[in-house]
């Protein structure tokens, strides 16, 4: 155990009080996201927008520098056609992120990297404060971290709030991106609790999924973390981030996620800034449709490259 | 538990983003240009020759003619209802009457697309509700009460179970297709046979499903569409060879039957007007509770008998809840009725729309803190923007009356017996809505409350197996699920 956090952490904790959440409203809402129709210019301009969000994503043990810089390159100019955005964000260990920070020189695309013990976060705080500083020392402009899932279930919720805290201070100037894992939490009160928790210790983006454990990313998930942003904003202005990750792969589920920020939260998280996709497999399919939104026709799978 | 909100800070929901339009096909639909009645298994020329156009009230076009039924016409159409009774329907083993209202069921499901556009155009609600409420619903009603038909006896132990006879049925504009279908199935499925008017400017999708009648080969005179207005539900009600009468409509008109049909031998059932509760209480799940006043109160433009048209929020959470409210408003959709991303089509007529727009001022003028969604609407047609009076009392006009439009009026409370007091402290009782995350609670305040429908933690969901019906002047009897056999049914 580090030391305890200031009295003023303290009450902040305190003054959490996360609302009630209905499962069944939640998944009756999503339904109406699930419905609305997009097509046309509409369409393209989600598709367009969906793409500039997306953090491209390689977080597998067997990761190597080439494999990065393809990703790299492929972050940059995702496809020929040259009114296509590049993406958001390249995700990765801390170990790569030189070689990813190497390869993006010049573009505007960000690199993230996951730390403290990612995916399981199961060692011990040190560590972690130290992993972070080491991967912002690298040049992360991102911190995906996760929070410690046992602590949370256990109902420890100070602990989960001073480590959360306490990596917000070792990231500087690097965003952080808090990861709940919502796919250990159980319910969608507990994944409100952990946004709230999240976002009033010091996140900058609160993210679904480390894309390690099923369930990843769901559209109901989504939707109780952007309300509790939502709640935060109504509260203090302060503006946080969304990141669903995993799980994600088609063009049609994007634009969806899409929806309901446009319907919960509107134009101000329209934008990489303050939503993105953690997927690796969208890109392509965003470009696929694309592709066939521009010329009418699908193209072979073969046709978009794989990095 | 005061939830802090600070309204300096403001959500924009006008997005660069916008939904193209999305609309519905109608290539696939078949409509004449004129309609005649259902009588007797065909459909027959009014005895005056008299037509009247119906319209669709998104664009103020005429769609079709159709006949106007007089006296006359409704009496050819009991005596074919009575034929039908006496020589087919009563005399046909139950399993038998049943499979024909299995395969009605059947073959509405088959053709829910084209029954789902009528109806929005006819109508002028959302497509999306068209086809995911009214059109699945009217199916499932029929289904349900096909399976009844053979097992009344089970239904009513002890007792035996006979049909009255003739069925005079009249609905309303705001369901034609559901309410056809909650007055059809039961009448069928329990040996009864019918006559049914629809509302006079949604008579299509009930002339549909005559054609459906037809193909499925429905006895001769089983059931019969009179169409009209008011002077043709008139002569329904008052014809000496009526045996029951089922009306949905406006308390005013409701009353007016029932004095009609005092010192008679007719049965009735009388669905009336409403000005439903939607309680929420600090505790409750709040953003869900946003989407049930959402739901409650402009579901279907408002043209909703139990719509929650009166809302009381806990103290605690009013600032939060109506903020919340205003926000989800902005986002609503209205217009194109056949548009699949239009969440509030148009308002069924003009003088609908007048009655909304004289009751609204009158909510202006009694001082009410009025708030209208910033939405564009459509030049021509009949539109009303989604609207919300908070800081009202009980006094208010727009708290006492039916506004049956997107109108909801706000009042906030302290406490529970506070609330169920003013809950209650209507003419009407339908429905109520209370949401909160205790269940004790939930139970304490529903066993108080006079309202025959109470949804908890949802609003305005609707199943064939529940029975539906109101408390006081809300209406007399029930329909739906196992009540709903009872009012077509003689015990001895």
């Amino acid at each position: 155990m580090t030391t305890a956090s200031p009295a003023s952490i303290r009450e902040a904790i305190g003054s959490i009080q996360s609302p009630a959440i209905d499962q069944v409203g939640v998944e009756e809402r999503v339904a109406r996201f699930t419905k609305r129709s997009i097509k046309k210019d509409s369409k393209m301009l989600a598709l367009k927008l969906a793409l500039s969000m997306v953090d491209l994503t390689t977080l597998e043990a067997k990761d190597t520098p080439g494999k990065v810089r393809q990703l790299c390159s492929k972050a940059m100019r995702p496809h020929d056609s040259a009114d296509v955005p590049s993406v958001a964000a390249v995700c990765v260990y801390a170990n790569l992120v030189k070689v990813a920070k190497d390869a993006l020189k010049g573009s505007n695309v960000k690199v993230a990297a996951v730390a403290t013990a990612f995916p399981s976060g199961m060692t011990t705080r040190n560590i972690k404060i130290e992993e972070t500083k080491w991967a912002v020392g690298e040049g992360a402009d991102e911190i995906d971290m996760v929070i410690s899932r046992g602590h949370f279930l256990r109902g420890e919720y100070a602990y989960v709030f001073d480590e959360i805290a306490e990596i917000k201070e070792a990231c500087g100037q690097a965003h952080l991106k808090v990861i709940l894992e919502t796919g250990e939490l159980n319910t969608y009160d507990n994944v409100r609790k952990a946004s709230d928790i999240a976002m009033h210790a010091g996140a900058d983006f609160i993210k679904t999924s480390t894309g390690k454990i099923q369930p990843a990313a769901t559209l109901p998930v989504t939707l109780v973390m952007l309300e509790a942003i939502r709640d935060y904003y109504y509260q203090t202005g302060k503006m946080i981030g969304m990141k669903p990750a995993g799980g994600i792969a088609t063009a049609k589920l994007a634009i969806q996620y899409l929806i309901a920020v446009r319907e919960t939260l509107g134009a101000a998280w329209l934008n990489p800034d303050m939503f993105r996709f953690g997927a690796s497999a969208l890109a392509n399919d965003l470009l696929m449709q694309i592709i066939k939104q521009k010329t009418g026709v699908y193209q072979s799978i073969d046709y978009f490259s794989k990095d | 538990m005061k939830k802090e909100t600070n309204n300096n800070i403001a959500l924009n929901f006008n997005t660069d983003w916008k939904y193209a339009p999305a609309p519905e096909s109608t290539d696939h639909i078949k409509l004449k240009k004129k309609y005649d009645l259902f009588i007797n298994g065909k459909f027959v020329a009014p005895v005056k020759g008299k037509y009247f156009e119906t319209t669709n009230p998104a664009t103020e076009g005429k769609i079709a003619d159709i006949a106007e039924g007089t006296k006359e016409d409704v009496d050819i159409a009991v005596k074919a209802a009575r034929n039908a009774y006496e020589n087919v329907w009563s005399k046909m083993p139950a399993k038998e009457r049943a499979k024909y209202i299995y395969r009605i069921a059947r073959m509405i499901q088959e053709r829910a697309r084209e029954f789902s556009v009528i109806e929005s155009m006819d109508g002028g609600k959302a497509i999306r509700e068209s086809r995911d409420v009214d059109v699945p619903l009217a199916a499932s009603h029929f289904f349900y009460y096909a399976g009844w038909a053979d097992k009344l006896e089970y239904a009513f132990p002890g007792k035996k179970p006979k049909p009255l006879g003739v069925a005079g049925q009249i609905i309303p504009w705001n369901f034609p297709m559901l309410m056809a279908a909650w007055k059809i199935a039961p009448a069928l499925a329990t040996g009864n046979t019918v006559v049914l008017k629809p509302a006079e400017t949604t008579p299509l999708t009930a002339l549909k499903l005559a054609e459906i009648f037809q193909e499925a080969g429905l006895p001769d005179g089983v059931v019969n569409i009179v169409t009209g207005a008011a002077a043709t539900g008139a002569a329904i009600v008052n014809h000496p060879g009526i045996d029951k009468v089922a009306f949905t409509g406006s308390t005013d008109v409701g009353k007016i039957i029932q004095k009609a049909l005092a010192g008679t031998n007719k049965k009735y059932t009388l669905e009336l007007g409403g000005k439903a509760a939607n309680i929420i209480f600090e505790d409750a799940p709040i953003d869900q509770a946003v989407e049930g006043i959402v739901n409650g109160i402009f579901f279907n433009q408002g043209h909703v008998c139990c719509a929650g048209s009166r809302l009381f929020v806990q103290e605690g959470v009013a600032d939060m809840v109506i903020r919340k409210l205003k926000d989800r408003m902005e986002t609503l959709i209205v217009g194109d009725p056949l548009d699949k991303n239009t969440d509030i089509g148009a308002i069924n007529s003009k003088e609908q729309l007048k009655k909304i727009e004289s009751l609204v001022q009158i909510g202006i003028n009694e001082g009410g803190d009025y708030y209208q969604t910033s939405c564009s609407i459509p030049s021509k047609g009949y539109w009303f923007r989604p609207t919300i009076f908070s800081g009202v009392s009980q006094s208010s006009r727009i708290v006492q009356e039916e506004i049956f439009g997107p109108v909801l009026a706000i009042q906030t409370f302290r406490t529970t017996d506070e609330v169920v007091e003013k809950a209650n402290n209507t003419a009407y009782g339908l429905s109520a809505g209370v949401w909160t995350d205790k269940g004790s609670k939930i139970f304490k305040v529903t066993s108080q409350l006079r309202a025959g429908v109470i949804w908890a933690n949802t609003y305005n969901k609707f199943d064939p197996t529940s029975p539906f019906g109101g408390y006081k002047e809300s209406g007399v009897g029930r329909e739906g699920g196992l009540h709903g056999l009872s009012p077509y049914l003689k015990m001895n």
